[in-house]
Formats: structure tokens, C-alpha cells, sequence
């Protein structure tokens, strides 16, 4: 299947006794970007790994760009990029020097080496400072030549690990912008962060991962109303009914719970926009409607709800 | 544990991209501080000896066949001769260019970058050892063409064919020690994760053979071997262990190919009994091809454990986890 980027079954890694992924079925398709969510230790850069055959499955089935990592690690690696965790260069060699490495440890003949290096730097704005030695660069920048490091390959796909992490929020905000134009430019991109908040905003879909598990799979929406139970949170203020609006407001269809959150504020989570119906209702009962907004749910919601509740599973 | 996914063979050569890594690796070590340094203390030793030999050749005025050797050979004191130096630098300086070439990678965090190329781990651990072995033999050669060069001018007479010949083997069979002692410290560099760690090890390790194997082999021969009654066959016997044991040293195995190669006089390595001279004209040179022979089993057991140590350290590098 072309398509599928990724795929895996049932895939699992262990390290002796401990489990550092248990039966993962993922399936990442052409031009996405994908996030691999968690908490730190919860088995996401094992993933990666095994991916790009860095290290070995201990069971399970892996295929990459239609290709066995532990079989034909070459042909992946010669078009995906792998940005790890905190990545390292060669302090004391230049910008270009380094990526001139790589782009020889690829076996790119030197000219065309030199242009695509030279667009690549282009493409992360770094141009300026090709000739300075990688000790001088910043974090961002770093993260930036990264980015350029991978590019020379012309990759299918690229793995990023962490890729915001240590990043003050201004670069964060320019490195996500980068990774959307990257994947404007027809390039899948499968990226691992315990950072939610800010990943949500680019990713495609997200699968969040629990001690070794991929426990919850699916866009951020699709994501709220599993884990909610429903996609759409709206906050609502009134007051001066006759009746009890909060049992008024339960009343209404597709509202899965109604919340007293203080006098005259009221918290809906529904399955649909309910604004229409709840300003109705208001009006109906005799209040006087002052505000009414849809919050967007953010992932960090999703998950700290998530996680709550299988910890209230596991102590009940 | 089931392994069926594996019975077929990875793809793809374990060579890709080794001439880039060992490109790479020669740029860094020719224009590092490290190699700076290296390179002053072996021109100072060159020129120091060389210079030296030659005092001492045209202040004994001998009618030597093979005065040209003797520039390898011949010290003044308190300086010992070109070739003691060697046995003791070339190991400093083995060492020095590989005992961070792992653990380094690790540590300026580049590792994961570098494997994630299309390139297998043996490309890069192949790489980093001729990168550095290439290094070490350039140099040596360099400081070999000193010494020549000191040679023609301060004797005046050429080399015989014979003479270059033994110099040239001697040449080989020293960057074949370095190798030794670049295995080891490659070994250490995948083994320990700390680069001075693996240095200090690699230290250890010559300076146990530099300084105490001789006496640990002593020790053991008279507690294995002690002599009771004073026969000859109990010395015999005495002496041809202590030989074998001392052989288990590196430095003994480069040391008696030195003498072997720049001493043409020399019959053997081992003990000689006054019978096994008979016929021999005593002080007449053997043919090189004769002494070539007589160190070959050294050469050979030199190679063979660098060989060895290079495959234990294959061994660690791909078991190795790549997450730090």
C-alpha cells in the first residue's frame, strides 16, 4: 500500500523483563502529521528506534516506506530523517561542514550536494551563518540546522523526537510553523512531545501513549469526545431565572453533563454546538443570558482527564 | 527467543559511506590541537635521536656493513635509541587519536544522528579505526623520512638495498604495533562511557606490559619452574618459559622485531645452543628474506590480536543501545 507511510503489528520492545512497548498497531499515511504523545518513559522514542532500525524489535511487524527496518535499514534511512532528541554536531566544524558529512555519509556527489545544502539552509533561514562553527549556535538554531540536516536527503518522512523541547516559546512557535510548511511540502512527519499544548496545534492525528501502550489513538476532536464525552465544551453565563436552570440546561439532547462552576456560571460539555439551543433555553426560562462561549479543548484537557480516570479505574 | 524475522541477511553493504567516515575522521585528527602536540613530540624524538645516532656513528668510526641501520639503533645517553623511543610512543600516540572515538560520539550526543544515515555501525566503527590507523601511518612514515633524510645528510653514504629494505620492514612492523595499541583503545572507547575512563584503562594496559610484566614473569617462572638441583635442562626449561610468557607482551613482540629487522647479526629471537651454532660464521648478516622470517611469527601475532581486540569491540558497538 503506498499510502501507508507506517505501519506496524504488534509490535513490541522489551528490555529483560520490562515492557518498553507492548503490541503497537500504528498506521501513519501519506502527508500526515502524526504525534506520538506521552509522558516521558512512556515508550515513544523505543517506537522511533524500531522505526528507523536503530535498535530491535523484540516481536511484531514493522514496515516503513514499505521497507523492514531490521532487514533493509538503508533504503529507510536514505529517505527518512531522524531529528533525535537534543541533538548533537560537531562543535568544532561549520554549519556546512557538518551537513557536508552527512550529505557524503549519504553519498550525494559533491555538486549536488553543495546545491541542496545550500537550499536546505535556505529553507530554515540559516544562510547567513553556514561558515560559523555549531558551538556558537543557539538552541533554536541548532533545531533549525536539524531540520536542514534532514532536508538534504530529500525525505519521505521525517522523525522527530521532542522536537520543541528547550525551546523558548517564540522558537517553538517559529520550529511548528516550520514543521507545517514541511508538511505543506508533501513530507509525512511523525513526531514524538510530552509537550501537548503544543503539538496539538499541528498534528493531523495524535496517539497518546501510556507505559508502553498506545492507549488512545485519533484526531484531537475525535479524541475529545472519546475521553469527554463529547467534543464541545461551552461556558455559559445567566441569571434571574424562574426556574433551576442547571436542570433546565441537562434537559436539553446531546448534553452529556452540565456543571455549577460559580453563582451564575454554568459549564456544558455536549456531543454538538449547543449555543443556539442553550440561549433558547434561558431565554424560555425567564433568564437573562450575559455570555455564552464554545472552549476549544486542548489536549493537556483530554489527557489530564484521560489519565484520571484510568487511575480511578485502577484504585477502584 | 525467536528470531525468524532474522535468519535473513540485512541488506545493503557494511561499507557504505566508510570512505566519508574515514575522510572525515583524517581531517579531524590531522588538524586537531591533539595531533599538534603529537606531532612536535614525535619531531622533537625524531630529530633529538637521529641527531644524536649521528654523533655516536662518526664518533666510533667503525667499519659497520650496516651503518645506516645503526641510525635507528644507535643512542647516546641519556636518550635511548630511535627505536626504544617508538616502542613507547607510538602506543602514547595510538592511544591519543582513538580513546574518545566512540564514547565521544556518545557524548557530544552526534551518535544518533550519524547512524541514523543509511550507513550500518560497522562503516563507522571501521572508519573511525583506519581514519585514525591511516593517521598514525602517515606520520610514522613522515618521521621515518626525517630520519632518512637526517641519515643521508649527516652520514653521506646511501643506503644499501639491504639496509632500506630493513628499514621499510621496520617502518610495517611499527605502524603494526600502533595498531595494537589503536584496537585497544578503540575497545575501551566503546566500552566505557566516560572518554577519560577509557583512556586512563588504555594506560593501564601499557603500562602494565611496559613496566610490570617483565616482573610478574620473573615471579612466575621461579614459583612454576624453580631450580632445584641446577641441571641445565632445568634452565633451558626456565628460560623458554620466561620467553613465552614474556612474549604474551606486545611491547616484547615489537621489541624483538626491532632487533630482528635492524640487527642483521641477529640468528634468533629464542635461545641458541652452542651445537645449533655449528658451521656458523659468527657476526655474518643474515639475508633480509632471513630476517623477515625470524619476526614474521611476532608480525603475525601482532595483526592477529589487533584483529581480535577490533572484533571485541564490533561485538559491544552493535549490542549497544543507541538511547543514551
Amino acid at each position: 500500500m503506498a499510502d501507508l507511510i507506517i505501519e506496524t503489528k504488534d509490535l513490541t520492545k522489551k528490555y529483560g523483563d520490562f515492557v518498553a512497548v507492548r503490541s503497537l498497531n500504528l498506521v501513519v499515511k501519506q502527508g500526515e502529521i502524526y504525534g506520538l504523545l506521552g509522558p516521558n518513559g512512556a515508550g515513544k522514542t523505543t517506537t522511533i528506534l524500531m522505526l528507523l532500525g536503530l535498535t530491535e524489535p523484540t516481536s511484531g511487524q514493522v514496515r516503513v516506506l514499505g521497507f523492514d527496518p531490521t532487514r533493509q535499514p538503508l533504503k529507510i534511512k536514505s529517505q527518512a530523517g531522524y531529528i533525535p532528541d537534543q541533538v548533537g554536531f560537531y562543535d568544532e566544524l561549520t554549519a556546512m561542514e557538518n551537513l557536508i558529512y552527512i550529505a557524503k555519509l549519504n553519498g550525494i556527489p559533491r555538486r549536488e550536494a553543495e546545491k541542496r545544502i545550500n537550499e536546505s539552509l535556505k529553507k530554515v533561514s540559516l544562510t547567513s551563518v553556514d561558515g560559523k562553527r555549531v558551538g556558537t549556535f543557539s538552541r533554536g538554531m541548532r533545531q533549525r540546522l536539524a531540520v536542514a540536516d534532514v532536508l538534504i536527503k530529500n525525505p519521505k518522512l521525517i522523525i522527530m523526537d521532542e522536537p520543541t523541547q528547550g525551546l523558548d516559546p517564540e522558537s517553538a512557535r517559529e520550529f511548528l510553523k516550520l514543521i507545517r510548511q514541511l508538511s505543506d511540502s508533501g513530507i509525512t512527519i511523525l513526531l514524538s512531545s510530552h509537550l501537548l499544548h503544543q503539538v496539538q496545534v499541528i498534528c493531523d492525528r495524535v496517539g497518546l501513549f501510556r507505559s508502553g501502550e498506545m492507549v488512545l489513538e485519533g484526531t484531537v476532536n475525535e479524541l475529545a469526545k472519546k475521553v469527554l464525552g463529547g467534543g464541545f465544551h461551552i461556558s455559559l453565563r445567566a441569571n434571574g431565572a424562574k426556574k433551576n436552570l442547571l436542570d433546565e440546561l441537562k434537559k436539553m439532547s446531546n448534553v452529556v453533563d452540565v456543571k455549577f462552576i460559580a453563582p451564575d456560571h454554568y459549564s456544558i460539555v455536549a456531543s454538538s454546538d449547543l449555543r443556539a439551543q442553550a440561549a433558547k433555553t434561558i431565554i424560555d426560562a425567564g433568564g437573562n443570558l450575559y455570555s455564552l462561549d464554545v472552549d476549544n479543548v486542548s489536549l493537556d484537557e483530554i489527557y489530564n482527564s484521560f489519565f484520571q480516570e484510568v487511575t480511578h479505574e485502577t484504585q477502584s | 527467543m525467536k528470531r525468524n524475522h532474522k535468519q535473513k541477511a540485512r541488506e545493503g553493504s557494511p561499507w557504505t559511506g566508510l570512505s566519508a567516515v574515514i575522510g572525515k575522521e583524517m581531517a579531524d585528527h590531522l588538524t586537531s590541537a591533539r595531533m599538534r602536540i603529537l606531532e612536535i613530540l614525535i619531531i622533537l624524538t625524531a630529530a633529538g635521536t637521529g641527531y644524536a645516532a649521528i654523533q655516536q656513528i662518526s664518533s666510533t668510526n667503525n667499519q659497520d656493513q650496516f651503518l645506516f641501520l645503526r641510525l635507528f639503533t644507535a643512542a647516546r645517553e641519556p636518550l635511548p635509541a630511535f627505536a626504544g623511543f617508538l616502542g613507547f610512543l607510538v602506543p602514547l600516540v595510538s592511544i591519543a587519536l582513538v580513546f574518545d572515538a566512540i564514547n565521544g560520539e556518545f557524548n557530544r550526543r552526534t551518535i544518533s544522528r550519524i547512524i541514523s544515515q543509511p550507513i550500518y555501525r560497522d562503516a563507522l566503527l571501521l572508519g573511525k579505526f583506519l581514519g585514525a590507523f591511516f593517521t598514525l601511518a602517515l606520520v610514522l612514515s613522515a618521521i621515518w623520512l626525517l630520519i632518512f633524510g637526517i641519515g643521508l645528510l649527516g652520514i653521506g653514504v646511501p643506503p644499501t638495498l639491504d639496509e632500506l629494505l630493513r628499514s621499510v620492514l621496520f617502518l610495517v612492523a611499527t605502524i603494526a604495533y600502533g595498531g595494537f595499541w589503536m584496537a585497544l583503545g578503540l575497545l575501551f572507547s566503546t566500552i566505557f562511557r566516560q572518554s577519560a575512563t577509557a583512556a586512563l584503562a588504555s594506560i593501564a594496559v601499557w603500562l602494565f606490559f611496559t613496566a610490570f610484566w617483565e616482573m610478574l614473569v620473573s615471579l612466575a617462572v621461579q614459583t612454576f619452574l624453580p631450580i632445584q638441583f641446577g641441571f641445565l635442562e632445568e634452565f633451558l626449561a626456565q628460560a623458554k618459559l620466561e620467553l613465552t610468557l614474556s612474549r604474551i607482551s606486545p611491547n616484547t613482540l615489537f621489541a624483538e622485531s626491532t632487533v630482528g629487522l635492524l640487527n642483521p647479526s641477529i640468528r634468533s629471537l629464542g635461545l641458541l645452543l652452542p651445537f645449533e651454532l655449528e658451521g656458523a660464521i659468527l657476526g655474518a648478516p643474515l639475508p633480509v628474506g632471513q630476517s623477515l622470517l625470524l619476526i614474521w611469527p611476532h608480525l603475525t601475532g601482532l595483526i592477529a590480536i589487533t584483529i581480535i581486540l577490533f572484533a571485541f569491540s564490533y561485538i559491544v558497538f552493535q549490542r549497544r543501545e543507541i538511547r543514551s
